[in-house]
Formats: structure tokens, sequence, C-alpha cells
């Protein structure tokens, strides 16, 4: 073999390897997951409100990482979202709709959770992070979609308000694995302000309709 | 710190406490001259000098330089050294980044306990870190250098995937991985810019202009420091300086980076 065709199939190699890469299909290696969820307990320390027990991982946590970065199979997504739709909560009382003004400050609140906060609030859902949602708000972020006009254009119906609810409460209920956290599922909002951020996107009279 | 560079500091505080008056595209351009501007006189190089000097300077039980410490091209080799770092090091059997390998010189070189050489890892108003000072140096000596990480050693390549491995674990109340917000092109939470760390050209930006000095800290921050304020943000618990996991994660974001010129102490918002 001269050396000009040598160096064209350690081309080709190089290539056909990087392109596997590239590809990776199945879940991550379970021998390199168990190695790093054993690094990660010895990496961290408790801090304030943030205890190491935030690394105990559940099942919908657990396959969203495994997954990540790759093509997960639609049957794994489809046990992912029938699961976490089966932990909804409904309100006691039925309602589902509070104060948007109130809902409004709970959208435009960052603090909360973080070991540099104080455990006893406030703690908000920092929805201007991922949405747009008022217009006057121009400091939003895009890894959610626009919520801009959100009932006005599914109508104020309560359908609109069931799936706002449950969207709030466990948003995987409908997406496997989406980035937005499962606000009421996880504990970060109370009844009270899932409540309240609903009204945010469902009342007529709130800026996110207007 | 001169008049015309303070006054750019106060024009990109004001940029950030009043976003809302501002359209984005015009805060984000802002930014992005003032950054220019300060990029002639950056402060990181107060670190910079510090860190030479304590470089060359002798301490320690063993009242010893660090001049003979080994950043993986041979002792006293610092030129370059940072671009191909994290590696494996042969008389530690172990993957280092730069910080726990001066960890490591500073205990078997000037006889400091492992406590006293990870002491202050990162500086406050009341307190310079002698860490940041070091890293702010050496990492400048490798400028311009093109970032060269090698996997071929089995303990990197394992490093690495353990590192890829703990980029998209999810947990804690948010569910939140470093992939949730650095997962994707071209995506902000406000108006931050999130660069896609899993791609070649994203992770090039965001890490090699690590460290950088932050003006809204006034403090010259490390890739440490970088990778425990993202893992408070995301609900976790503390990472511990120069811990098992900072190493992995380390890896997996250097070796991204691969083929990019290095370009740091950077200047930061
Ligand atoms: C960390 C990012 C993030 C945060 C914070 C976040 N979301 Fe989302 N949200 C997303 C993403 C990504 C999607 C799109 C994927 C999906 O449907 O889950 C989404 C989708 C939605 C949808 C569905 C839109 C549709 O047309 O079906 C609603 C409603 C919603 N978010 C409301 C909210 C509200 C209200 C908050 C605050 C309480 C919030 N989100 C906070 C990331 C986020
Ligand atoms: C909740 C959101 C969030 C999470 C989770 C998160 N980051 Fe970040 N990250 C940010 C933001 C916002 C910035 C920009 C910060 C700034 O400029 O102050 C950033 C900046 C960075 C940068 C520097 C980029 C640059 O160009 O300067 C790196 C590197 C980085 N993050 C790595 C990580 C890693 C690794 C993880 C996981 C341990 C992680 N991040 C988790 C929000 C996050």
């Amino acid at each position: 073999m001269n050396r000009q065709m040598m160096i064209g199939l350690a081309g080709t190699v190089a290539i056909v390897v990087a392109g596997c890469a590239a590809m990776q299909t199945g879940p991550t290696d379970p021998a390199i997951e168990a190695k790093a969820v054993e690094m990660m307990k010895t990496s961290f320390k408790d801090k304030g409100q943030a205890k190491l027990a935030r690394l105990n991982q559940d099942e919908t946590q657990h396959l969203c990482s495994v997954w990540g970065g790759k093509e997960m199979p639609k049957d794994v997504a489809e046990k992912i979202e029938r699961a976490n739709l089966a932990l909804i909560k409904w309100p006691a009382d039925g309602k589902l709709v509070g104060d948007w003004k109130q809902g409004e400050k709970i959208a435009q609140e960052g603090r909360g959770m973080q070991y540099s906060d104080s455990p006893t609030g406030p703690v908000g859902a920092n929805c201007y992070a991922c949405h747009q949602l008022s217009k006057q708000e121009v400091s939003y972020g895009t890894m959610g979609p626009s919520l801009h006009n959100f009932a006005k254009i599914r109508g104020y119906t309560e359908e609109t308000r069931r799936y706002a609810w449950s969207k709030v409460w466990n948003a995987q209920a409908f997406s496997a694995c989406t980035n937005m956290p499962r606000f009421g599922h996880n504990g970060i909002l109370s009844e009270q302000q899932v409540r309240d951020v609903v009204a945010l996107l469902v009342d007529p009279a709130s800026p996110v309709n207007q | 710190m001169t008049s015309t560079m303070r006054a750019a500091i106060a024009a990109i505080a004001f940029a950030i406490a009043a976003p809302a008056a501002l359209a984005q595209g015009s805060t984000e351009k802002g930014i992005e001259a003032y950054r220019q501007a300060l990029q002639d006189g950056n402060p990181a190089e107060l670190w910079e000098a510090r860190g030479e000097d304590l470089w060359k300077k002798r301490t320690g039980p063993k009242n010893a330089s660090l001049e003979k410490c080994d950043l993986g091209l041979g002792p006293g080799v610092v030129k370059g050294a940072y671009a191909q770092m994290p590696r494996h090091f042969a008389d530690a059997d172990r993957v280092m980044d730069l910080e726990t390998r001066l960890v490591w010189c500073r205990v078997n070189l000037q006889g400091m306990s492992e406590a006293d050489a990870k002491r202050g890892p990162f500086g406050g108003p009341d307190r310079k870190s002698d860490i940041e000072a070091l890293v702010a140096w050496i990492t400048s000596e490798s400028k311009g250098v093109t970032m060269a990480v090698s996997l071929d050693h089995p303990k990197m390549r394992e490093n690495f995937e353990l590192g890829k491995a703990i980029f998209f674990f999810r947990g804690g109340p948010h569910d939140f991985a470093c992939a949730t917000c650095h997962g994707e092109d071209g995506k902000r939470i406000r108006l931050q810019d999130l660069p896609n760390l899993t791609a070649k050209s994203g992770a090039q930006k965001g890490y090699t202009t690590w460290p950088a000095y932050r003006v809204s800290q006034g403090e010259l921050r490390t890739f440490q420091w970088r990778l425990n304020d993202c893992f408070r943000q995301q609900r976790f618990p503390e990472l511990e300086f120069g811990s098992p996991a900072s190493i992995a994660l380390t890896t997996f974001l250097a070796y991204n980076a691969n083929g990019a010129a290095f370009a740091a102490p950077a200047i930061k918002r």
C-alpha cells in the first residue's frame, strides 16, 4: 500500500468513526451512568437548602438523562408522558384560576430553591426566563415558545384552563423530557401559585392576552 | 483603572440593570462594544501579574517555589500547557485540571497540607485568592494557542464519557441539567445568550474565554468557579472545588473546544 493510499484510508476510517459518534443511538452505557452517578455523590456537599438528596433521580429524570442528546424511542417517551399525566393533582375545590396580578409577579420572580436563596422564600417560577408572556416585558428568554395571546388564540374555554393547569403542574405529561420544570409536581410552586400563574395565561384581562 | 474604563463599566451596569428599557438587540450590541473597548485594558492583568509572582515565590513548609511544577509539558514549562489540560498525569496516575494540578504541586513541591493548598479557591472583596491569580497567569501563557486536549489515555477517554453523562444528568426540583441551558443553538435565558456547549462552535466560545474578569463582581473567575456557579443555578448542592465530577465535566467541555485558539483571561459582564 503506498503512502497516499494509507492517508486516504486513514481519512475514511476517521470519517466513519466520527460519523458513528455523531449518530449515537442507544442510551448512555449503564456502567458509565452508574460510575457518573457515584462520582457526583462524592463531588457535592450540602449547602443551605440544597441537600445531596437532590441528586437522587426519579424515573423520569433518569430516563431523560441517559437519553440526553440522543433520539429517544417513541415508546420510552410515551411511557414518561403517561406516568407524568397520572401524577397531575387537581385542586380539591376545583378552582383552576386565581389572580393574574399575582401570577405576573410569580412569572417575573427568579429567586427560589438555590442554596444562595433564602429558605423562607420568595420562590418564583421565572416563566420569563424561557417565555415571552406580556408584550410589555422585553427581557424574556427563548428556551420555550412565546405565550403571548395564549388563551386569546386557544379560546377562553375550560379545556384551555385545564391544559394550562396541567402543563404548569407537570410539563412532562405532554412532552417527555421538555426543558420546562414540573412546577406543581416537584413542589416548586404551591397550589395557589399555580392557580395565579394559570390566571396569567387564561384570564381575558391578563396582559398575556392583550 | 482608568476613568474611561470606569465609565464603560458603569454603562454596562446600567445596561444590565435596565434591560426592559432597551431594545434587546441594542443591549447585546452595546455590551459587546464595551467588552471590545475593555479588551485593551482587561483588569485580569492585575491577577496575572500577581500570579506570576506567586509562581516564583518560595513558600510553604519546604520553602519552595512552583517553578518546578509540571503542568504536563515538563517541569516549569508554562507556555501552552493550559491548552492541553485536563490531562492524565503519570506521577499522580489520574486526570487533573489546572486547579487540581496546582493543588498537587503545592502539596508535593511546597509541602503544604491538602487543606491549605485548596484554601480560598474563589476570592471576595476581603480576601484575594492565590489560586485565581495563579490560574490567571498560567492560562494567559496559552493565549492564542490551539486547544489540543488528548483522549489517548484510557483515563482521559473515561473522564470524557463521565463528563458527558454528568452534563446530561437531570435532577433537583427543577429537573435541570447542564444540557437544559446549554444544549441548543441560539437560545436565551432572559436576555443572556446561552452557548450550546455540545456543539463545537459553542464549546469553543464558552470554554476558551474562561477564566474571565467579571465586571459585575470585580473579580477574576476561573473555570472551576463557572461550574460551581452554574450548578448553583441548576439548584444542585455545592460542587466541591477540584472534585472528580468537576474534572470530568471540564474534560468533556475542553475536548469539545479542541481546534479553537485559547482566548482567556477574557472579560465578561
Ligand atoms: C427552563 C425553561 C422554562 C421555564 C422556566 C418555563 N417553561 Fe414553559 N416551556 C418551556 C419549553 C422548552 C416549552 C416547549 C416544550 C413543551 O411543550 O414542554 C414550554 C412550553 C410551555 C407551554 C405549552 C405551550 C403550548 O403552546 O402548548 C406552556 C403553557 C408553558 N410552557 C407555560 C409556562 C409557565 C406559565 C411557566 C412559569 C410558571 C413556564 N412555562 C416556565 C420551557 C420553560
Ligand atoms: C438554569 C440555567 C443554567 C444551567 C442549568 C447551567 N447554566 Fe451555564 N450558564 C447559564 C447562564 C445564564 C450563563 C451566562 C452567565 C453569565 O454571563 O453570567 C452560563 C454560562 C456558562 C458558561 C460560560 C459561557 C460563556 O460564554 O462565558 C459555561 C462554560 C457554562 N455555563 C457551563 C455550564 C455547565 C457545565 C453546566 C452544568 C453544570 C451549566 N452551565 C448549567 C445558565 C445555566
